[in-house]
């Protein structure tokens, strides 16, 4: 009994990966074929990017405040503490900025892509809109995946920008110390390699983001509690991706491209 | 019960001699339990209405499905327009169910569109300049007596007027075919007559072939026994014994068709669920 339990888990999650696969790939691979919803790529930019904009500004400024306080604390042992602007940029630029954009944006718009996409699928809208003739992969799927991808690395660049700040503020606020030695420090060592590692990051995390957000909406099976289930698999699935993810594109980047 | 067929003043009804619209050989639905459908052939040729009877959960929404390839058959084929859709990819069914029309259980509008924009759907994405969507839109509404609708959200729509709003999306695009699920389900006896009487008059002033699901015989039976005077604009009951012609009968049990007939052979049947059906 247990081992017919584990055999068909183990053939559910093959045949759920498989499935994903093949829906991620559709999802990009339509974004070079007509027709592509411009319409609908601009008002899911609008959505994603700037509605997430004041979460990406909050968590990423207090991020780099709290970088700045735990580093300095660290570094005022060794008495270094004028090199926390280059700890705070270079932690932002190259991982946190990222990483934390991607969970924070994974956390608003992976569910309501699974949420919204969900109910569409109870309520038979997504079999309407396949009955009139129009294809909801390239509608509802393909736009939001471009548009997550373009608004992650800006919303990215964003978060790095007000980490920055928010380290500058804590260092000059609550440290007391130089601003010019700060900002000299933060941008003294930051090399191509640093920003390049941060802006790749994004363009998978978008992916991501979007192509399991919808994936598990387009797939939801049991009315308003399976829009619950698929919501909270979106969220938990994509968030533990971007982690894993991060892992393997910054092995892969250093290898490449070393500091 | 003596009917004869009701031959219909408009010559554009006659069942012209073209191959069926539809044609079911055989086919077999399952999802992952036993087969929810066995071995299902039916057709229905230009002009013809059908109604699909049976009992809540025997499969005729998914019949419907199938029909337009919304969902694939376990075995047999599916002919939609003339073209075998069992196994033709996704791509290339999509040109082909904007032939069609199809009416859903509950409406299944965009909620987050307005009546118009849900009404212009198909339109909007072919590009259609937005003075000619307007017009079609207004005409469309017109034809469900919904006008006043045209600026609304679903939302603030009764049941009766959103399946009246589906109604008008299907029939925007003047479809080869209509499929009707369940139009009347769960609505009050009042709307459910102006649904049906739609419906009437689509088939009679368009002479539109259409299949309709119902577990409402009374609605089966109007139906048939009723025509849309386009004079008085308004559904009549065709003379005593008189039944139209081209609307004829199927009934599903336990996943099985077990009647394919007219409304006479359907009311004379022997078979025993279908009397339990009827009385």
């Amino acid at each position: 009994m247990a081992i017919h339990t584990i055999d068909r888990t183990a053939k559910q999650i093959v045949l759920t990966v498989q499935e994903y696969s093949l829906f991620a790939g559709r999802a990009l691979m339509n974004l070079f074929r007509p027709p592509i919803y411009w319409t609908d790529f601009l008002i899911q930019s609008d959505i994603i990017g700037v509605g997430s904009l004041p979460i990406v500004i909050l968590s990423g400024f207090f991020t780099g405040g709290v970088l700045s306080l735990q580093s300095s604390a660290t570094l005022s042992a060794f008495g270094a503490t004028a090199v926390t602007g280059q700890f705070v940029s270079l932690t932002m630029i190259r991982e946190l900025g990222a990483v934390l954009t991607g969970i924070m944006v994974s956390g608003r718009n992976a569910s309501s892509m699974a949420s919204e996409l969900g109910s569409m699928v109870v309520t038979e809208q997504i079999d309407a809109m396949r009955a009139l003739g129009v294809d909801p992969m390239r509608k509802l799927v393909t736009p939001r995946v471009f548009s997550t991808i373009v608004m992650l690395l800006f919303l990215t660049i964003v978060a790095d920008a007000f980490g920055i700040m928010g380290g500058a503020a804590v260092t000059v606020f609550l440290n007391h110390q130089n601003a010019t030695q700060y900002f000299h420090m933060a941008y003294e060592h930051l090399r191509y390699p640093d920003i390049v590692q941060g802006l790749v990051k994004p363009l998978f995390f978008g992916y991501i983001i979007a192509s399991i957000g919808c994936f598990y909406g387009m797939r939801t099976t049991g009315g308003t509690e399976g829009v619950g289930r698929s919501t909270i698999a979106a969220v938990v699935n994509a968030s533990v991706l971007i982690i894993f993810v991060d892992f393997l594109i910054t092995h892969v980047l250093l290898s490449i491209l070393p500091s | 019960m003596n009917r004869s067929a009701y031959a219909t003043p408009n010559p554009a009804i006659a069942t012209p001699d073209t191959g069926p619209v539809v044609a079911l050989r055989n086919v077999a639905v399952g999802f992952d339990g036993p087969p929810v459908l066995e071995d299902v052939s039916f057709s229905v040729a230009p002009a013809e209405t059908r109604i699909l009877l049976g009992p809540a959960g025997v499969g005729k929404s998914v019949l419907l499905k199938l029909i337009i390839g919304l969902l694939r058959p376990l075995a047999g084929s599916v002919e939609l327009f003339g073209e075998e859709i069992s196994q033709m990819p996704e791509e290339k069914l999509f040109p082909l169910r904007a032939r069609a029309g199809m009416v859903f259980q509950e409406g299944a509008l965009f909620d987050s569109l307005t009546v118009r924009d849900n009404v212009a759907y198909q339109l909007i994405q072919e590009r259609v300049p937005d003075e000619e969507i307007d017009a079609r839109v207004h005409e469309a509404l017109r034809f469900v007596g919904l006008e006043e609708t045209f600026a609304l959200y679903p939302s603030s729509l009764s049941g009766g007027m959103r399946r009246r709003v589906a109604i008008a999306r299907a029939l925007i695009h003047q479809p080869e075919l209509i499929l009707y699920d369940s139009p009347t389900g769960g609505l009050d006896p009042v709307t459910s007559e102006t649904i049906i009487e739609l419906i009437v008059k689509q088939r009679d002033v368009r002479a539109t072939p259409s299949l309709l699901v119902t577990h409402r015989l009374q609605d089966a039976f109007t139906l048939c026994t009723h025509h849309f005077d386009s004079e008085e604009d308004r559904m009549v009951p065709l003379p005593e014994g008189q039944t139209n012609r081209n609307t004829t009968f199927l009934m599903l049990n336990e996943g099985r068709l077990i009647f394919d007939g007219s409304l006479d052979e359907l009311v004379h049947s022997k078979d025993p669920f279908v009397r339990e059906f009827l009385e």
